[in-house]
C-alpha cells in the first residue's frame, strides 16, 4: 500500500490535466528535465555535425572555384567571403532548427522524438507559430548568448582585454536560466513561460485486446466445462483499484502470476477450486466484477478500491 | 505494412459485427462498435506525424476533425461507463495525439516565413506602437541628455563613452584625427564588422533591451537611455569639431536600421514588461505569454534588421564616403522601414481555428 502511495505521489507531480476547447480534460505528463536535457544535447550535436559538413563542403566548393589549378588567387577575400556565409548559416541554423522542427507536425526537434517528447500550448488551446518563434529566440539569451559571451571574454582575458567578472557574470546569468525549470512547477524554462508552452510526453498506446470477448468471460471455462457464477457478496469485496490490478495481470498473461493472485482472490471470497484451470476462472471473475461496478456506476455510484 | 492499414482504412466494419455479439459487457460492445473510427484516426494521424502531408488523400485529412470529436465523445463516455484501464489509455492517448494535430501550427517553418514577412511582423510592429512611442522619447531624451552632459563637463565622456570604444575620439582630439575616422578605414574590412554584429555592442544591446523587459520593463528604458546618452556624448564632440554633417551622415548609412532595430527591441522589451506590470484582467503569467509573443515576433524581425545593418556597416560605408550619398542611403533605409511597417497593411490571413 505504501509503495502505491509513493508511487503516485511521484506521478501526481508530473501528471497534469488539460482541457481541449472541447470540455474534455486530458491527462498529461510534464517531460522530465533529465530527457529534456538529454534532447538539447542530441540536439545540440546534430547542429555541430551539420555546421561541420556545411562548411567542408563550402571550403570544398570555394576551393574548386577560386583555385581550380591548386594556386590560390586574391586568398583573402575569399576567406573572407567563405567567413561571412559560414556565419550567415551557423546564425540560420542555431536559430532555425529549432523552430523549424517544433513548427512541424510532431512538435518536436530529433532530439525530442528521439527522448520521446514534444512542446505543447498550456492552455490546451492552439499551439500557434508565435508560440514556438518566442520560446526559441529566448533559448538564445537563455543559452547561446552567455555561453559566447562566456567564451569570448575567457579569450579576450587571456589577451588581457577582459575582466573577471564579465565571465562571472555571464556564468551567473547562464545559471539562472538553466536552473529556472527547477523553481516552477510546471517545469517551465523562460521560454516555455514566455510562450504560453510547455514540453510533455509524447503519449503512445496500442489499443489492446478486448477483455470480454472469450466463452470464459461468460463464466464458462472451456477447458474444464465448469461454470463459474459469483454471487453478489463475492463481488462486492473488491473496488476499481483491484479490478484494473487485476486487468493488468491477465494482459501480462504470466501464469506465475495468475496463480497466487487467483489464490488469494480464492481465499478472499471463500472458495475453493482446484489448480490448473487459474487463468479462466480469472477471466471469469474479471467479468463479472467490472459488469457488476460498471452497472454501479451507470447508477452514480462508485467504488475506488476494497477499502471503501 | 501499409496496405493492411489501408485495407482496415477502407472496411473498418468489415471484422466488427460479429464479435460484438460475443462480448459479455456492455461497455465492451460500446468498445468494439467504435473502434473502427479510432483506428482509423489513428492512421490518419499516424501518417500526419510521418510529416508526409501532401501523401495523405483529401477526404482522410477533412475526415480529421470529424473523427477526433468522435473519439474525444467515446473518451467522455467511457470515462463514465467503462473500467477497461486499458483502452481508457488508448483513447486518452489517440484523443491528445488527435489533439496536437488539429491544434497544431498547421503551417510549416517556411509558411510562417512567407506570412511574417507578408504582414505579419508590420502588424506586430503596429501593435506594439505605444511601446514604440515611449522607447522613441526615452531614446530621444537620452540622446540629450548625453550631449547635455558632456556638454556642461567633459569627464563624462570618459564615463559614458569608456576607452575601448572611444578609440581615439575624444575631447580634445583634432579634427583631422575625427575626420579620418568617419572615413570608412577605421573597421577593417566587412567581415570584421560582420563578426563584430553578431557579439557587439548593439546587437547584445538590442537582445538585452529585450531579455530585460522581465523586470518590468525599467531595465529597457535604463539601457536605452544610456546607449544613446552615449550616441549624444559622441555628438556633441564630433560638433564642437565642426564635424556634424559628416558624423551623421557616417551614421546614417547603418545608423537608420540599427537604431530602429534597437528602438523596437526597447519597446518589445517594454511591452512584455508594461503588461506584466498591468495585466488587466488576465494573471500575471498569461499576460507575459501573450505579450511575449507579440513581442518575439518583433524581435525575430530586430535580428533581421541588425544583420541587413551589418552588411551596411561593413560593405556600403566601406565603399561610400561622400556625406551627401551615406545620407541618401541612410534615408532610403528608413524610408523603406517606415513604409513597410506602418504603409504596408495587408493583415496575414490567419488560420482558421
Amino acid at each position: 500500500m505504501r509503495s502505491r502511495q509513493a508511487h503516485d505521489a511521484r506521478n501526481a507531480r508530473k501528471r497534469r490535466e488539460m482541457v481541449t476547447p472541447e470540455g474534455i480534460a486530458l491527462p498529461i505528463t510534464l517531460a522530465s528535465r533529465g530527457s529534456r536535457f538529454g534532447a538539447l544535447l542530441l540536439d545540440l550535436m546534430l547542429i555541430f555535425g551539420l555546421n561541420i559538413a556545411f562548411s567542408l563542403l563550402l571550403r570544398a566548393l570555394a576551393l574548386g572555384i577560386f583555385a581550380p589549378g591548386g594556386e590560390v588567387k586574391n586568398s583573402s577575400a575569399m576567406l573572407e567571403f567563405i567567413q561571412v556565409m559560414m556565419i550567415l548559416f551557423g546564425f540560420a541554423l542555431f536559430n532555425g532548427y529549432f523552430m523549424f522542427f517544433e513548427l512541424g507536425p510532431r512538435g518536436a526537434t530529433p532530439g525530442k522524438r528521439l527522448t520521446g517528447i514534444r512542446i505543447a500550448a498550456r492552455d490546451g488551446g492552439r499551439l500557434t507559430p508565435e508560440a514556438v518563434i518566442a520560446r526559441n529566440l529566448l533559448r538564445d539569451i537563455e543559452l547561446f548568448l552567455p555561453l559566447t559571451l562566456m567564451v569570448v571574454w575567457t579569450i579576450l582575458s587571456f589577451t588581457g582585454e577582459g575582466a573577471g567578472w564579465t565571465i562571472l557574470a555571464a556564468m551567473i546569468w547562464f545559471l539562472i536560466f538553466a536552473f529556472f525549470p527547477f523553481f516552477n512547477r510546471d517545469r517551465l524554462r523562460a521560454g516555455d513561460l514566455i510562450a504560453g508552452t510547455w514540453v510533455v510526453e509524447m503519449p503512445r498506446r496500442k489499443l489492446e485486446q478486448a477483455m470480454s470477448l472469450g466463452e470464459s468471460a461468460h463464466g464458462r471455462s472451456t477447458a474444464t466445462g465448469v461454470e463459474y457464477r459469483f454471487g453478489e457478496d463475492e463481488l462486492s469485496i473488491y473496488g476499481e483499484y483491484e479490478l484494473q490490478t487485476l486487468e493488468r495481470v491477465l494482459r501480462d498473461n504470466n501464469s506465475e502470476a495468475l496463480v497466487p493472485v487467483a489464490e488469494a482472490i480464492c481465499r478472499k471470497i471463500g472458495w475453493s477450486t482446484g489448480t490448473g484451470d487459474e487463468r479462466a476462472f480469472l477471466e471469469a471473475f474479471y467479468a463479472q466484477l467490472r459488469a457488476r461496478l460498471e452497472r454501479d456506476m451507470r447508477f452514480g455510484k462508485r467504488k475506488a478500491d476494497k477499502h471503501s | 505494412m501499409k496496405p493492411i492499414t489501408r485495407l482496415f482504412n477502407r472496411a473498418p466494419t468489415a471484422e466488427a459485427p460479429p464479435e460484438i455479439e460475443r462480448a459479455a459487457l456492455r461497455s465492451d460492445r460500446f468498445r468494439l462498435e467504435r473502434e473502427g473510427e479510432w483506428k482509423r484516426l489513428e492512421a490518419v494521424v499516424r501518417r500526419m506525424e510521418s510529416g508526409r502531408l501532401r501523401a495523405i488523400p483529401d477526404e482522410e485529412l477533412l475526415e480529421l476533425p470529424a473523427l477526433y470529436r468522435t473519439a474525444a465523445s467515446s473518451l467522455a463516455i467511457a470515462r463514465e461507463t467503462s473500467l477497461d484501464a486499458a483502452t481508457l489509455a488508448y483513447l486518452e492517448a489517440l484523443v491528445q495525439r488527435a489533439w496536437f494535430q488539429v491544434y497544431g501550427p498547421r503551417i510549416g517553418f517556411f509558411g510562417w516565413l512567407r506570412r511574417f514577412f507578408g504582414g505579419g511582423w508590420s502588424a506586430a510592429v503596429r501593435d506594439i506602437w505605444l511601446d514604440i512611442c515611449i522607447a522613441f522619447a526615452v531614446m530621444v531624451a537620452g540622446t540629450i541628455v548625453g550631449w547635455l552632459l558632456v556638454e556642461s563637463d567633459e569627464a563624462w565622456y570618459y564615463s559614458l563613452v569608456g576607452d575601448g570604444m572611444a578609440n581615439g575620439r575624444v575631447p580634445g582630439a583634432s579634427a583631422q584625427v575625427l575626420r579620418q575616422s568617419l572615413d570608412g578605414q577605421d573597421h577593417g574590412g566587412g567581415l570584421s564588422a560582420f563578426a563584430a554584429f553578431l557579439f557587439s555592442n548593439n546587437a547584445g544591446v538590442s537582445i538585452l533591451a529585450f531579455a530585460l523587459g522581465f523586470a518590468f520593463g525599467i531595465p529597457s528604458l535604463m539601457l536605452l537611455m544610456h546607449n544613446l546618452a552615449l550616441l549624444g556624448a559622441m555628438l556633441w564632440l564630433f560638433h564642437s569639431a565642426g564635424l556634424t554633417m559628416e558624423f551623421t551622415a557616417w551614421l546614417a548609412v547603418h545608423g537608420t536600421t540599427e537604431l530602429f532595430a534597437i528602438l523596437l527591441a526597447g519597446a518589445a522589451g517594454l511591452h512584455i514588461g508594461r503588461s506584466m506590470a498591468f495585466p488587466g484582467n488576465r494573471s500575471v503569467v498569461s499576460a507575459a505569454a501573450e505579450s511575449g509573443r507579440r513581442a518575439a515576433v518583433v524581435m525575430l524581425g530586430v535580428v533581421l534588421m541588425l544583420i541587413v545593418a551589418a552588411l551596411l556597416e561593413g560593405y556600403a560605408r566601406q565603399l561610400v564616403t561622400d556625406a551627401l550619398a551615406r545620407y541618401a542611403i541612410g534615408g532610403t533605409m528608413l524610408v523603406f522601414w517606415l513604409g513597410y511597417f506602418f504603409a504596408f497593411r495587408r493583415r496575414p490571413a490567419e488560420a482558421a481555428p
